[in-house]
């Protein structure tokens, strides 16, 4: 046999990952299309059978979402206004046929400079929660990638859930993609924004830019600028172009070059802004 | 090396069915493989095209993504078990599946959202379908069946005499939506051996075998090599340029060059790891000559030459100068390459896709060493050719195993395999000057192109040879002055892409035009029609034309474009980032190869019990001629298309039809089906002594011959059979009539075009240099429309290759072999499409029909190219215009 196994707890999952040192497999979007091959390779724990790692649901806390739940449960679920962000990303998740069977833990742990739920994720101050036989730990989001196909997770590790505080829930957001087709595309640039508005003015702002560096990144000097600023249609101005490409130290790839994607960010980035500012203050 | 496996209860279409299975297996896999249910295809194995996808639970995966693990136990569905559904009936009437490859995966996701969705918008239904590719059709059609996906009766055939002309449903399309047509993969006799290929990792590359005996020996495999080749180990679509080894000797020349072959028992061979197959690679120096026969790496030089261009240019009023360049484009079928060969006692038989069983068959006897007619091709359905099917791939491979070990031998190339080792759209540098004088009038033109042809020749020579030919665009030029040069390189093989070659050399001249039109201050439609070729003027070759259709599209579009001009001027009126344009491009092809014999050959037959049999060899790959072929003889020979039985192509049925290539089988396997219908008619008119007006009729075995006033009926039983089995029976030949080009490229070097305009009406965002194309409004003249719907399918399916090579399509070799690195355009990157077919009668073609097929692709690009023009100011002169490209040309004109 391939050493492929679909265990229905938890418990059993990890003795197994500790077992065989196999990797974790949920949609498989990620991990068939990496072999040529007809079946799954090596050791594989298909965590899909596992009951309560599927699904939203809302704690004291804020938000939990399961480590198997799909873009199309995310789509379907009842979320706030900040987490608007998390469905338009999901909605450009490849296609309907990834959306069905790719996860939102999966999108992290593949861990693709493309990948489309980290910026929004990192837009809503997630942190993701880790298993193994010998315990769990939580990392914010930012800690848990660490490079381009690279995280945090040791041998024996896996992501059971992910977790927004109630905190990141406030405000409203709004993500943009930009590709060089409409559907199935691997982003040139993507952003996630997230702000809070309070009396008029910016209280929290939270901006993130994905497919443009290594990994997906906060933008914490643009997001200072933003704060006590006017909410109206000038607020996109305080986004500094400068300052985006500092963070971003931008790509220079097939899609794209350096120069077109640190422009391309910080224009979306405004843009994104701009469709907060009218969604929160309907005129 | 039979592992034990599980077993696995999996319930598809409502039946259980308990099979021994691994777990981790794909489920494609599982249910091609394991149920024998081949009506899922797989397109890439990595969920990037979605001909896989099945319903499972009711919602749409890719199965090729799926582990079996998940789906048991669960409720899948699949084509199988979709049974004539309206949704299906919509398709075939709808004419939205050509090739068909692509139908199973669009009618179980579709099928999925009308559950959900049973009214949907249009926008709803694209988005719907946005995860599924398809290469043929431009989406159009598809789109329309799903909106119109409700019952219908039978579709009603056309009356006697009525077939030319009506949208009839292809022939051959029940099967396509149905899920049973059967590609090249999924064919599998008995016993079958699995074929897996050896490939170089890089380029240019030196290698030496170890000991292959004992490594196949160790894994009870066979293991086959050049030295195992019997015959010439070089095939070539041209024989003159025959260049290329099935399986490289000692040294590859591109990457992904087949170098050795492993046979064996499916599950062995798959799970074989060919990393340590014994091989050592060399790197070789890049500068040594690809073929020593061409020390400069020039494989060859095409000119045409008419009048004193450069001396006119001089002295003319107004001239432009530019320069374009495009890169490798692919294919990009949704069936890679798949076959399947077998004994059939001495002959060795191919059940492969293709465009050219003829040319398969000739070049897969002669590298295997056995006389032509030991080897028969039966073309499998094919999905998705566009030129590349022309040259054999693994043909002569899965044919040299079934010979040497008695086994039937199949092969089935990854998405990654095709890509690496089959033909591409030739990458171009090109340069041109035009002149006129001071009424707008051209005077004078020269262009010069360098094609990359890659590793080896395949249709590079043609390249060179079309391009001098075509490159004036359908325009009359006195003073002409063009070359083409192909040259070798290490890298893929440039062959047939729809046009080979003069889509992109009009992308030079039709942009070129418009810097013309800009100088001379004319309204670019205006300028265009002010030079259109006329009835009997000369060619850039020198050939007079009659039939010549240019000016009439371009008058079919003068009312669309003062429209589009007034939609784009109110856009832009109200500002923003968003700014629109309209162009616009010609296109002109002649039908055909160039000035070389290329004849078809039809059969008809009547036999004694009434069948009335078509021999049809032109090789369908989803155009049409399977349809097309059909109605010219239904009404030249004057029964209904009803009554014929087709009998498809096949190198032991069929006679010779050519390739499927050059917009050439309406028209040329068109004439010869004239010809022989023509000819039965002929036969039966004479042995009953009716003229020319007698109507048929055709009731069991009789064949009853009536002119109103007498009727005379031919009791085919009581007829002896005379050749192949027929009673009564008409075999006719058709070659165009052509002249060589002289060493000024002067001649006739077809003796049909075909032409058209396309106007394309799109938006640029400034900010991100992003094109959306809204509109095109396509003007073709065919001459004779033969099928108003499938002619409709070509035009939007080339409109779409055509927005791909302008806007997305970039193949980088190494680097996007693969559908999620190489775009091609998805449902939501199409534009509305108008199509507006013009008929100016060819005086050669059947009934007046000309080309098509390629014709459709060759203004989509430059006439997007010009709006993007008329909407920013700037011209994009590297292929394809990504919004990077595009965002810096506007910057570099001054207008970001």
């Amino acid at each position: 046999m391939t050493g492929y196994t679909r265990p229905e707890t938890l418990d059993d999952a990890l003795a197994l990952l500790a077992q065989t040192g196999g990797r974790v497999a949920a949609g498989c979007t990620d991990l068939f299309p990496t072999t040529g091959a007809r079946a799954l390779q090596g050791p594989v724990v298909d965590i899909t059978g596992l009951a309560g790692l599927r699904g939203v649901s809302v704690t004291d806390q804020g938000l939990r979402i399961g480590a198997a739940t799909t873009w199309t449960d995310i789509l379907r679920a009842d979320l706030p206004p900040a987490c608007d962000m998390l469905k338009q990303a999901g909605r450009e998740v490849g296609s309907s046929q990834i959306q069905n069977a790719g996860t939102i833990a999966g999108n992290l742990c593949n861990a693709s400079p493309a990948a489309d739920g980290v910026p929004c994720l990192l837009a809503l101050e997630a942190e993701v929660e880790l298993a193994s036989a010998q315990g769990t730990r939580r990392l914010a989001l930012q800690d848990f990638i660490i490079g381009p196909r690279r995280t945090a997770l040791a041998p024996g590790e896996m992501v059971t859930s992910i977790h927004v505080p109630s905190a990141a829930l406030e405000g409203w957001s709004r993500f943009l993609k930009l590709g060089a087709r409409r559907y199935l595309v691997i982003s040139i640039a993507m952003v996630a924004v997230r702000l809070v508005v309070d009396k008029g003015r910016v209280s929290d702002a939270a901006l993130a830019v994905g497919a443009c560096s290594a990994v997906a990144t906060r933008l914490a000097e643009v997001e200072a600028a933003m704060i006590g600023c006017v909410a109206d249609h000038t607020l996109a101005d305080a986004i500094s172009g400068n300052a985006v490409c500092a963070a971003l130290s931008p790509l220079d790839d097939i899609r794209a070059t350096a120069d077109y994607r640190g422009h391309a960010a910080t224009e979306l980035l405004r843009r994104a802004v701009a469709d907060v500012v009218r969604a929160e203050a309907p005129s | 090396m039979n592992r034990p496996m599980d077993t696995c209860t999996l319930t598809v279409n409502g039946q259980r069915h308990v099979l021994p299975a691994d777990p981790a297996r794909r489920l494609s896999e599982v249910l091609r493989e394991g149920l024998g249910q081949r009506g899922t295809k797989v397109g890439c194995d990595a969920g990037d095209c979605g001909a896989c996808t099945v319903l499972l639970d009711g919602a749409p995966v890719c199965a090729c993504l799926t582990p079996l693990g998940q789906a048991a136990g669960r409720k899948i569905e699949t084509i199988e078990g979709q049974a004539h559904t309206p949704l299906q009936q919509a398709f075939l009437r709808h004419g939205a599946a050509q090739c068909g490859i692509c139908t199973p995966g669009m009618v179980m996701t579709a099928e999925a959202f009308l559950r959900e969705t049973p009214e949907p918008t249009r926008a709803e239904a694209e988005e719907a379908l946005g995860g599924v590719l398809c290469r043929c059709t431009g989406y159009t059609k598809i789109i329309d069946a799903v909106l119109d996906a409700v019952p219908c009766g039978v579709a009603e055939m056309p009356e006697v005499g009525q077939a030319v002309g009506a949208a009839v449903a292809r022939l051959d399309g029940a099967a396509k939506v149905d899920g049973t047509e059967a590609y090249g993969a999924d064919h599998v006799p008995d016993g079958a051996l699995l074929v897996r290929a050896v490939r170089a990792p890089y380029a240019p590359v030196s290698f030496a075998f170890g000991n292959l005996q004992d490594w196949a020996d160790a894994r009870g495999v066979w293991v086959f090599t050049a030295l195992d080749i019997g015959g010439t180990n070089r095939f070539g679509v041209i024989p003159a340029f025959r260049d290329q080894p099935a399986l490289a000797e000692d040294r590859a020349r591109l990457a992904g060059e087949a170098v050795a072959l492993v046979a064996g028992e499916p599950s062995v061979v798959e799970a074989l790891d060919l990393s340590d197959f014994p091989i050592t690679w060399r790197e070789d120096p890049a500068d040594r000559p690809v073929h020593n026969a061409h020390p400069d790496n020039l494989l060859i030089a095409g000119k045409v030459r008419r009048g004193a261009a450069r001396q006119t240019i001089q002295d003319a009023a107004v001239t432009v100068s530019g320069a374009m360049q495009t890169g490798y484009v692919e294919h990009a079928y949704i069936e890679p390459e798949a076959g399947v060969a077998w004994m059939d006692g001495e002959t060795l038989v191919i059940r492969a896709c293709t465009q050219a069983p003829i040319m398969d068959r000739d070049d897969t006897a002669a590298v295997l060493g056995v006389p032509p007619e030991a080897v028969r091709i039966i073309p499998a359905a094919t999905g998705g050719g566009f030129g590349s099917k022309l040259d054999v791939s693994l043909q002569p491979l899965v044919g040299l195993v079934a010979l040497k070990t008695g086994q039937p031998a199949r092969m089935v190339y990854s998405r990654a395999e095709s890509m690496a080792s089959t033909t591409k759209r030739h990458p171009s540098d090109m340069r041109c000057t035009l002149g006129a004088d001071a009424d707008g009038r051209i005077v004078a033109m020269e262009f010069d192109g360098d094609f990359n042809t890659g590793a080896y020749a395949s249709w590079g020579p043609t390249v060179a040879g079309r391009v001098p030919v075509h490159a004036s665009g359908p325009y009359f030029i006195p003073n002409y002055h063009a070359d083409a040069r192909a040259h070798y390189s290490y890298q893929p093989i440039s062959g047939a892409f729809r046009g080979f070659g003069v889509p992109q050399a009009a992308i030079m001249q039709e942009t070129l035009f418009d810097d013309l039109a800009a100088k001379l201050g004319m309204d670019r439609l205006e300028f265009r029609k002010l030079n259109a070729l006329r009835d009997g003027q000369a060619t850039a070759c020198g050939q007079t034309l009659n039939g010549v259709g240019i000016e009439a599209c371009l008058e079919a579009l003068e009312g669309p474009w003062a429209d589009a001009l007034k939609r784009a001027e109110a856009a832009n009126a109200t500002g923003g980032t968003v700014r629109h344009g309209v162009g616009i491009a010609s296109c002109w092809y002649g039908c055909g190869n160039t000035a070389i014999a290329n004849p078809s050959t039809i059969r008809i037959g009547l036999t004694r019990d009434g069948r009335l049999c078509l021999h049809q060899g032109a090789v369908d790959i989803g155009q049409g001629s399977n349809t097309v072929i059909p109605q010219i003889a239904a009404d030249a020979l004057g029964l209904p298309l009803a009554q014929f039985e087709i009998i498809g192509a096949d190198t032991a049925l069929t006679p010779d039809c050519g390739k499927t290539s050059g917009s050439r089988q309406t028209y040329v396997t068109g004439s010869a089906a004239l010809r022989a219908a023509q000819a039965l008619r002929a036969l039966i008119l004479k042995q009953t002594n009716m003229g020319p007006e007698a109507v048929l009729t055709l009731e069991g075995a009789s064949l009853r011959v009536s002119d109103g006033a007498r009727e005379q009926v031919i009791d085919l039983a009581a007829l002896s059979e005379q050749a192949h089995g027929y009673v009564l029976c008409a075999e006719e030949s058709y070659d165009p009539p052509t002249r060589p080009l002289d060493e000024n490229g002067q001649g006739a070097p077809y003796a049909v075009y075909g032409y058209g305009a396309q106007l394309v009406e799109l938006s640029v965002d400034m900010g991100l240099g992003t094109v959306k194309v809204h509109r095109i409004t396509a003007a073709h003249d065919l001459g004779r429309v033969i099928n108003p719907q499938l002619a409709e399918g070509q035009v939007e399916g080339g409109i779409a290759q055509g927005l791909g090579l302008a806007l997305m399509e970039e193949f980088i070799p190494g680097r996007t072999e693969n559908l999620h690195d190489y775009l091609i355009p998805t449902t939501g990157d199409m534009p509305e499409i108008e199509t507006i077919f013009l008929e100016v009668p060819d005086p050669e073609g059947p009934m007046g029909a000309k080309g098509l097929g390629e014709h459709v692709l060759i203004p989509t690009a430059p006439a997007i190219l010009n709006a993007i023009r008329d909407a920013t100011g700037a011209l994009v002169t590297r292929l394809p215009a990504l919004p990077h490209r595009v965002l810096a040309a506007i910057r570099e004109a001054g207008h970001g």
